[in-house]
C-alpha cells in the first residue's frame, strides 16, 4: 500500500539578506519513513527544518501538512515536535517535568502525564531519572530526555536537527541504532538533519543530499551511494575517484586513456561525461595484468583496510585494498564494469579533483565546522 | 602547601577591609543599641521606638520604598526583556545609556531633579508657556518617589537584563514547538527563568529605597519623615543621639533582613537563580 504524504514543500525559496538560503526546494515526507536531510555546512538542510517546524517562513513556496497549506501556521499549532541540536532542554525542570511539559500546556490530567511520561522514559532508557535535575545528566542522557519531550506529544513528524553531533563517536553509534528502534516501535516519521554521511547512509529510508540550497539527489542510501546523480553527491558521499570521460557508446566509455567497459546506457555518443570509481571497488593486480598502471604514492593503514593513492597518468587514484603495497611500487589496477559509474556532467564537474592535495585531518576539519552560526 | 598561603595572603586585603568597614561598624551599632548616654548597658532605646511616631516613619518608609520598587519593576522588566532581544550591538548601547546615570554623583542627580521639579522649575517653565500650571510637585511624596526611581531603576534592570541575555532562544522555540503560544512561553519558560534576576533586582532598589535620606529631604522639603532622614537627625542634627540612632539602624537592618528572606524563600519556589 502507498503511504501518505505527511509533509510536502513545494518549490521553496528562503534567503537571509542578501544570501540564498533555499533554492526551490521540493520534498515530500510520508508516513512511518526515515528521511535525512544530508550536507555540508550551510547548505540549507537546518533552514528546511525549521521551514517544516514553523520557525523560519519560506519567501515563497508552500508547506503543506497533510495536504493543507500551513506556511501561516505558528509552531504552536503544529503536529511536528523538534529535538533540537543542543538538546534544549529547560533547566529549571526537572527530567519528569521537561517531559511532561508538552503535556501540561496541553492540560492534560496528572494521571495521563504520569503514565505517558513513564511510557515514554521506558522507550528512551531513562527509568529512574524522573527526579534528577537535567544539569547533571551527561549529553546522551540529556539528548534521550530530548527526544522523550518531544515524543509524548504524539507527533506526526520528529523532526531532529544534528541530535547526536555533541556525543562522542561510540555513543554516537549506540544512539544511532537506539534512534532507529524508537523509530520503528513508535512508527513516526523522521526528518533528520546531518552532516555525517556515515549516520544518513545507515540509518534512513531517503537520504536528500543538499548543497547550496539546492538538492541535489533524493534516494535510498544504496542508490545514493551506488548511482551518485552528479560529482558533487559523488564526492560527498563515502571516498571517489571521479574522471573525466567520454561515453564512446552505449556500455562502453573512454577515461584514463582506455576504452571500460560499463553498464551505463542512454548517452550520446561521444558525449563528455564523469566517471565515478570507488576506492574499494579497485582491484590491485600485478602490472602485466593490470587495465591500467601506475605508481603508488602513499599508503595509509586504516584498521580493516589500507587507503592507497597511485598515481595513473598523472591522476591521482585512489584505492582501498587489504593487500599491503608499499609506497614506490608500480601496480596494475583492474575495474569491474559494473565498478564504473557515468554521470552526465553538471556545474560540479570540474570541482573535484584527484587526490593529489588529500589529507584525513582537512576532511575532518571541515565536516566539523557545522552551520552555527545561523540565527 | 606554599599556593595556599599565597592564595590566603591574597585574600588579606579584602579580610581586612571587611574587618575594619563591615564587622566594626556592625559591632558598634550593636553596642551603642544596647547602651545609654552613660555607657551602661540599658533597653531604653529599644522600648523608646514604641512611643512617638516611629511606627508610622517607619511604615511611611517601607510603604515609599515598595511603590518605588514596583515602578521600578513595572518598567524595568518589560525594557529588559526588550534589550535582551535585540541586537548585540543595540543591546550593548541600551545597557550603556542605562549605565550612564550611574557614572553620574548621586547627589547631583538629586540636586537635578529638584531644579526639574521645583515651582519655578523646567517643567513648570515649560507648562507656563503653553498656558497651564504650575502644578506643585516638589515637597510631594510623589517627587520622593521619582528621585527613587530615577536613582535605582539601573540596579532593577541590569539583573534582570543579565538573566534575560542567559536564556538561550532555543528554549523559547523549544516552548512553542511544545504547543506553547507567546503567552505560555512567557509565563512558563521567560518568568521562571528570569524570576532570578527579578529578585535581585528587587533587593538592590528596595534596601537604598527604604534607607535613603538624601532624596527624601531633597525632593521630600522635609515635609515628611522617612526612616533614613530620622536615623541622620540622630547622627549628625541638633539632637545628637548615638545611641538611639543605632537603635533605629538595627531595626531598620533586621526588617531589610525579614524582606530579603521572604524575598528569597519566594524565588525558591520558582527557581534557585537567584543573584543574591
Amino acid at each position: 500500500m502507498e503511504k501518505n504524504t505527511v509533509v510536502r514543500l513545494s518549490r521553496i525559496c528562503k534567503s537571509f539578506g542578501s544570501e540564498n538560503v533555499l533554492n526551490n526546494i521540493d520534498l515530500e515526507i510520508k508516513d512511518d519513513q526515515f528521511v535525512t536531510l544530508l550536507g555540508p555546512s550551510g547548505c540549507g538542510k537546518t533552514t528546511t527544518l525549521r521551514i517544516i517546524a514553523g520557525f523560519e517562513t519560506p519567501d515563497s513556496g508552500e508547506v503543506y501538512f497533510d495536504g493543507k497549506v500551513i506556511n501561516d501556521i505558528p509552531p504552536y499549532r503544529r503536529s511536528v515536535n523538534t529535538v533540537f541540536q543542543k538538546y534544549a532542554l529547560f533547566p529549571n525542570l526537572n527530567v519528569y517535568e521537561n517531559v511532561a511539559f508538552g503535556l501540561r500546556v496541553k492540560k492534560a490530567s496528572d494521571r495521563e502525564i504520569s503514565e505517558k511520561v513513564r511510557e515514554m522514559l521506558r522507550l528512551v532508557n531513562l527509568q529512574g531519572f524522573e527526579k534528577r535535575d537535567v544539569s547533571t545528566l551527561s549529553g546522551g542522557q540529556q539528548q534521550r530526555v530530548a527526544i522523550a519531550r518531544a515524543l509524548i506529544m504524539q507527533p506526526r513528524v520528529l523532526l531532529l536537527d544534528e541530535p547526536l553531533g555533541a556525543l562522542d563517536l561510540k555513543l554516537r553509534k549506540d544512539m544511532q541504532i537506539e534512534l532507529k528502534n524508537i523509530r520503528k516501535k513508535t512508527g513516526i516519521s523522521f526528518v533528520y538533519v546531518t552532516h555525517d554521511q556515515e549516520e544518513a547512509l545507515s540509518m534512513s529510508d531517503t537520504v536528500v543530499v543538499m548543497n547550496d540550497g539546492v538538492i541535489q539527489q533524493i534516494g535510498a542510501p544504496i542508490d545514493i551511494y551506488n548511482e551518485p546523480a552528479n560529482a558533487y553527491v559523488a564526492d560527498f558521499i563515502g571516498e571517489s575517484n571521479i574522471l573525466d570521460g567520454v561515453m564512446e557508446r552505449d556500455l562502453q566509455v573512454r577515461f584514463a586513456g582506455r576504452s571500460f567497459e560499463c553498464v551505463d546506457r542512454g548517452f550520446m555518443t561521444d558525449e563528455p561525461v564523469d566517471v565515478v570509481v570507488r576506492p574499494e571497488d579497485v582491484d590491485v593486480v600485478a602490472p602485466e595484468k593490470g587495465m591500467l598502471t601506475g605508481t603508488v604514492t602513499e599508503v595509509t593503514f586504516m584498521g580493516v583496510h589500507y587507503e592507497v593513492i597511485v598515481e595513473i597518468r598523472g591522476f591521482k587514484w585512489m584505492i582501498q585494498t587489504t593487500d599491503y603495497v608499499s609506497p614506490g611500487q608500480f601496480i596494475g589496477i583492474f575495474i569491474e564494469p559494473d565498478a564504473i559509474h557515468v554521470m552526465k556532467k553538471s556545474e560540479y564537474s570540474d570541482m573535484f579533483g584527484d587526490y593529489s592535495s588529500y589529507s584525513n585531518e582537512l576532511d575532518q576539519l571541515s565536516e566539523n565546522t557545522e552551520e552555527e552560526g545561523r540565527e | 602547601m606554599k599556593r595556599g598561603i599565597l592564595q590566603r595572603a591574597a585574600a588579606a586585603p579584602h579580610v581586612v577591609w571587611s574587618a575594619l568597614f563591615i564587622i566594626a561598624p556592625l559591632i558598634f551599632v550593636l553596642y551603642y543599641t544596647f547602651t545609654g548616654q552613660d555607657g551602661s548597658f540599658s533597653l531604653d532605646n529599644i522600648t523608646r521606638l514604641g512611643k512617638g511616631n516611629y511606627l508610622m516613619i517607619f511604615v511611611n518608609s517601607l510603604c515609599m520604598a515598595l511603590i518605588a520598587t514596583v515602578i521600578c519593576f513595572v518598567i524595568a522588566y518589560p525594557a529588559a526583556y526588550i534589550f535582551s532581544r535585540m541586537k548585540k550591538k543595540s543591546q550593548k548601547l541600551c545597557i550603556l545609556l542605562i549605565m550612564l546615570p550611574l557614572w553620574m554623583n548621586f547627589l547631583i542627580t538629586t540636586y537635578s531633579w529638584m531644579t526639574i521639579l521645583e515651582d519655578t522649575g523646567v517643567i513648570n517653565t515649560l507648562l507656563g508657556l503653553v498656558g497651564l500650571g504650575p502644578v506643585h510637585m516638589i515637597n510631594t511624596p510623589g517627587a520622593v518617589i521619582t528621585g527613587m526611581v530615577f536613582c535605582f531603576l539601573p540596579y532593577m534592570i541590569l539583573p534582570i537584563y543579565s538573566v534575560m541575555a542567559g536564556i538561550d532562544p532555543k528554549l523559547l522555540e523549544a516552548a512553542a514547538d511544545l504547543g506553547c503560544s507567546p503567552v505560555q512561553i512567557f509565563m512558563k519558560v521567560v518568568w521562571p527563568l528570569s524570576v532570578g534576576g527579578v529578585i535581585s533586582g528587587v533587593t538592590m532598589v528596595f534596601v537604598p529605597s527604604v534607607s535613603t535620606f538624601y532624596i527624601s529631604q531633597k525632593l521630600g522639603g522635609g515635609t515628611f519623615q522617612l526612616i533614613g532622614d530620622t536615623i541622620e537627625s540622630y547622627f549628625t542634627g541638633t539632637a545628637v543621639n548615638y545611641h538611639f540612632g543605632a537603635a533605629l539602624s538595627l531595626i531598620l537592618m533586621v526588617l531589610i533582613l525579614i524582606s530579603m528572606a521572604v524575598m528569597n524563600r519566594f524565588g525558591d519556589d520558582e527557581q534557585g537563580g537567584a543573584l543574591i
